[in-house]
C-alpha cells in the first residue's frame, strides 16, 4: 500500500526546475536539498574537529612532547572547539533536520523565506571558510581557546581577526534561520494544527529559533569590539588601556550560554519524536515537555556567569548565579522523567534510533547531573577549568547533542534518501560507541577531580595511566563512528527502497513518499489529532 | 576520597560526595526504569501499548522532589563556599604575581620567592595580580582556585594544615607555556616559617617549567 503511489510522483532529487547538475542545488531554494547541502558541509567539519580531537588524545599519552609541540596543542584545541561548537554542533541539529523536516512536520510546502533560507547556507559557508583561511594566513592558526579570553586574545601573535569574523558571519547565518523558523512556525502550520498540535520536534526548534534571534547578536557585537579593540587599542576590555576584561567575560557567556541551549534543545526535540514512535503510544506529557523547552529557554538566559565563578565577581553574584544554574536543571529532569514515562506500556520496538536516544538519556544524565556538582559553588572552585569540565561538556553536547544527531540521522534517513541501511549493524556500533565514549571521558571525570587542568599540554606524571586509558578509548569510538557512517553511506548506495514510513510514526513527515516530492504535499493535510495520535481518548 | 590537607577541603570533598551520591540514585533510578520499560513492554509482551497522556500529580512530583533536592545542593555548596571568602582577623598576607608563565610570591617583609611557603594552622590571605594576562591560582589538595585577572586584585583564603608539599597550578589559559606555569607550596611549622622568612630571597625552584628548560635554571645559577 505504501509504495502503491510511489511510481506517479517525482521526488525532489529527480524534479526538474530552473537549474541542471550542480546549480540545481546551489542555487535552490527547496528545504530539502538546503537541509542536505548543510549536512554535506557539517559533516565534513565534523570530521576535521574529529581528527583534530583524535591527535589531541594522542598528545596527550605521555607528558610532554609526544606528536606535537605546545604551540600546535594549543591551537589544535581551539580549531577542535571552534570547528565542532560553532560549525557543528550549534548549527546542526537544526540547519540539517530542522530546514528538512519543520515544514513537512507542519504540513508547509517550504519555509516562509525559502531565498533567505539559502542565505543563510551561503553565510554558513563563508564563515567556515573564513575559518579555514585563517589556518594559512599571516600570524598562523588562532591559540586563544574558542573562548578568545581578553586579554590574551589582544596580545597573541597568530591570527584572531579572521576566525572572529567567521563567527560573526556564522552569527549572522544562525540569526536568520531562526526569524525563518519563527515566522515558518507562526504562520504556515496547517490548518487545525494549533501550537499545541505540533510535533515536539517543532517546539524545541521554535524555543532555539528564539535565542538564535535574541541571543547572537550580543556575541556579534562582542566580537566587534574585541576587534576593534585589536586594531585601535580603544580601551574597551583592555586593563592597560582602562578597560575591564571582566566586561568581556560577561558579554561573551550572556551569548554562549544560551547557546548551550541552542544546541541540546532541538536535539531534545528529536527524542520527543523517536520515543513515541518506537513505543507506538502517545507522549507522557506533552505540555510539560513543551513547557519547558520555553522554560530552559528562559532561565537560560540568567546562568551565565556560572562561567565566571571564580573569576572574582561578587559573592552575591555567585549565590545568585548558583542558586538559577541549579534550578535551570529541574526542566531538563523534566524533559527525561518524561520521556522514560513515556516508554511505560508501550509497545516497543528496540529500532536503532531508540538505541540511540537510550544512550543519549543515559550519557545526557551523567551530563546533566555532573552540572550540579560544578553549579555548586564550593565544588566549583575545584573544579572551573579543569579536566571535570571538559568531561562534563562533552557528556552533554557529544553525549547529548551528538548521540542524538546520530539518532535523527538513522531515524529521518529513509525519508531523506528513500533508502534503508544495514540495521543489524547500526545496532552492533552501539556498544561500541559506548564503550569508547565512557573511557575517553569518564577518566576526565576522575582526572579533573585530582586536579588536571584543562588546556594542557604538559601535565604531571602522576595523571599518565588516566590519559592512557581516555586516549584508548578516543580509538575505540571513533572506530564506533566510522563503521556507523560507512554502514550509512552504504546503505545511501545500494541499500534497498525505504517504504514511506518504516518505523510507524504518526507526524506528517511519514505522510508522504520517501523522499518527498519537490513541494511535500499534493494536498495540505487538515489537522484533527495531537501529533502522537495512535487511538484512544486524547487530552484536550 | 577525603583530602585531608586541609578542613576547607575535607569539606569541599562531603559536598561533592552528597551531590555524587544523589546523582547516582537519580542515574540508577532513570536507566534501570528506561531498559525495564523496553524489556517490559517489548512488542511481544504487550502488543497492544496503552495510550497514557500524562499525570498531573505525577508532573507535580517529579518537580517538587528535585526542586527541595537541588536547592538543599546550592545552599550546602554556597554555604561552605562562604568561608573561603571570609578573611579572618590577623590573617598573614601573601602577595602572588602570576605571568607567563611563572608565580612569584612576596611576603610583607619584602622577601620574595618563586616557591610558596606558608605556616601549619594560620589563615592566610593571599592577594593575586598578575603582570600581563590572566591567570588562575589553583591549588588542586586544597580543592580551591582563583582567577588571576588582568587589572584587578582578586584574593583567596587558606588555612594550610596539614605539613607537606603541594601542586600550585595555572588553570586559566594563557598561552603557549600555560601547561608549565607550575610551583610548589610547602605548609611548614611556624617555627620553620619564620626561620625560613628571616632567609635570603630564594629566587630558585624546581617546577615543571625548570624542568623543561633547565638551561634557564643553570643561567640563574650563575
Amino acid at each position: 500500500m505504501e509504495n502503491a503511489d510511489t511510481a506517479s510522483y517525482v521526488d525532489f532529487y529527480h524534479a526538474e526546475g530552473k537549474h541542471k547538475g550542480i546549480l540545481s542545488w546551489l542555487l535552490t531554494t527547496d528545504h530539502k536539498r538546503i537541509g542536505l547541502m548543510y549536512m554535506c558541509s557539517m559533516m565534513t567539519f565534523m570530521l576535521i574537529g574529529m581528527t583534530l580531537g583524535v591527535l589531541m588524545k594522542i598528545e596527550m599519552l605521555t607528558p610532554g612532547k609526544t606528536i606535537v609541540s605546545a604551540q600546535t596543542y594549543n591551537a589544535m584545541f581551539t580549531l577542535h572547539g571552534l570547528i565542532m561548537i560553532f560549525l557543528f554542533i550549534i548549527p546542526g541539529l537544526p540547519a540539517i533536520f530542522g530546514n528538512f523536516m519543520l515544514p513537512l512536520q507542519i504540513g508547509a510546502r517550504d519555509v516562509a523565506f525559502p531565498r533567505l533560507n539559502l542565505l543563510s547556507w551561503y553565510f554558513y559557508m563563508t564563515g567556515g571558510i573564513f575559518a579555514i583561511l585563517s589556518l594559512f594566513l599571516r600570524g598562523g592558526p588562532i591559540d586563544t581557546g574558542w573562548t578568545f579570553y581578553i586579554p590574551y586574545s589582544i596580545r597573541t601573535g597568530t591570527d584572531v581577526i579572521l576566525p572572529l569574523l567567521a563567527a560573526f558571519i556564522l552569527g549572522f547565518s544562525s540569526i536568520i534561520t531562526g526569524i525563518n523558523f519563527v515566522t515558518t512556525i507562526h504562520r504556515m502550520r496547517a490548518p487545525g494544527m494549533g501550537f499545541f498540535k505540533m510535533p515536539l520536534f517543532v517546539w524545541s526548534l521554535y524555543a532555539t529559533a528564539w535565542i538564535q534571534i535574541i541571543a547572537t547578536p550580543i556575541i556579534g557585537i562582542t566580537i566587534i569590539l574585541v576587534i576593534i579593540e585589536r586594531l585601535f587599542q580603544m580601551g574597551i576590555f583592555d586593563p592597560a588601556l582602562g578597560g575591564d576584561p571582566l566586561l568581556f567575560q560577561h558579554l561573551f557567556w550572556i551569548y554562549s550560554h544560551p547557546a548551550v541551549y541552542i544546541m541540546i534543545l532541538p536535539a531534545m526535540g528529536a527524542v520527543s519524536e523517536i520515543i513515541p514512535t518506537f513505543a507506538k503510544r502517545t507522549i507522557f506529557g506533552y505540555k510539560a515537555i513543551a513547557y519547558s523547552s520555553l522554560a530552559i529557554a528562559f532561565i537560560g538566559y540568567f546562568v551565565w556567569a556560572h562561567h565566571m565563578f571564580t573569576s572574582g565577581i561578587s559573592e552575591t553574584s555567585r549565590f545568585i548565579f548558583s542558586l538559577l544554574t541549579f534550578l535551570v536543571a529541574i526542566p531538563s529532569g523534566v524533559k527525561v522523567f518524561n520521556w522514560v514515562a513515556t516508554l511505560y506500556k508501550g509497545s516497543i520496538t528496540p529500532g536503532v534510533p531508540l538505541l540511540f536516544v537510550m544512550l543519549f538519556v543515559f550519557l545526557f544524565s551523567i551530563g546533566g547531573l555532573t552540572g550540579l556538582v560544578l553549579g555548586s559553588l564550593a565544588t566549583n572552585a575545584h573544579l572551573h577549568d579543569t579536566y571535570f569540565v571538559v568531561a562534563h561538556f562533552h557528556y552533554v553536547m557529544f553525549g547529548g547533542t551528538v548521540m542524538i544527531f546520530f539518532g535523527a540521522l538513522h531515524y529521518w534517513f529513509p525519508k531523506m534518501f528513500g533508502k534503508m541501511y544495514n540495521e543489524k549493524i547500526a545496532k552492533w556500533t552501539i556498544p561500541v560507541i559506548f564503550v569508547g565514549f565512557n573511557m575517553l571521558y569518564f577518566t576526565m571525570f576522575i582526572l579533573g577531580y585530582e586536579g588536571m587542568p584543562r588546556r594542557y599540554w604538559d601535565y604531571l606524571p602522576k595523571y599518565q595511566t588516566l590519559h592512557v586509558i581516555s586516549t584508548v578509548g578516543s580509538w575505540i569510538l571513533v572506530t564506533g563512528i566510522i563503521i556507523m557512517l560507512v554502514n550509512l553511506i552504504n546503505g545511501l548506495r545500494k541499500g534497498p527502497k525505504a517504504p514511506m514510513n518504516p518505523w510507524g510514526g504518526k507526524t506528517l513527515e511519514w505522510t508522504v513518499p520517501s523522499p518527498p516530492p519537490v513541494y511535500n504535499f499534493e494536498e495540505i493535510p487538515v489537522i484533527t489529532h495531537g501529533p502522537y495520535y495512535y487511538g484512544g481518548e486524547e487530552e484536550k | 576520597m577525603f583530602n585531608d590537607a586541609t578542613n576547607y577541603a575535607q569539606q569541599v570533598d562531603e559536598v561533592m560526595l552528597f551531590i555524587v551520591i544523589s546523582s547516582v540514585i537519580l542515574l540508577l533510578i532513570v536507566t534501570v526504569a528506561m531498559i525495564y520499560f523496553v524489556i517490559r513492554y517489548n512488542k511481544k509482551r504487550n502488543p497492544v501499548a496503552s495510550q497514557i497522556s500524562g499525570n498531573t500529580k505525577l508532573e507535580v512530583f517529579w518537580i517538587a522532589i528535585p526542586t527541595v533536592l537541588v536547592l538543599f545542593m546550592f545552599y550546602f555548596g554556597y554555604a561552605i563556599f562562604h568561608e573561603s571568602r571570609v578573611v579572618p582577623k590577623g590573617a598573614l598576607i601573601v602577595k602572588v604575581v602570576g605571568r607567563m608563565w611563572e608565580w612569584k610570591f612576596e611576603y610583607n617583609n619584602g622577601k620574595d620567592s618563586k616557591e610558596l611557603y606558608l605556616p601549619s594552622g594560620k589563615p592566610v590571605k593571599l592577594e593575586l595580580t598578575t603582570l600581563d594576562v590572566n591567570h588562575s591560582f589553583y591549588i588542586p589538595a586544597f580543592r580551591i582556585k582563583e582567577d588571576v585577572v588582568a587589572g584587578r586584585e582578586n584574593y583567596m583564603v587558606v588555612l594550610p594544615q596539614k605539613l607537606g608539599t603541594y601542586d600550585i597550578v595555572c588553570a586559566q589559559y594563557c598561552g603557549f607555556h600555560h601547561s608549565l606555569m607550575h610551583t610548589y607550596l610547602h605548609v611548614v611549622s611556624n617555627d620553620d616559617f619564620m626561620k625560613w622568612l628571616g632567609t635570603k630571597d630564594s629566587l630558585e625552584s624546581n617546577n615543571r617549567f625548570q624542568e623543561y628548560y633547565p638551561v634557564k635554571k643553570l643561567l640563574a645559577k650563575n
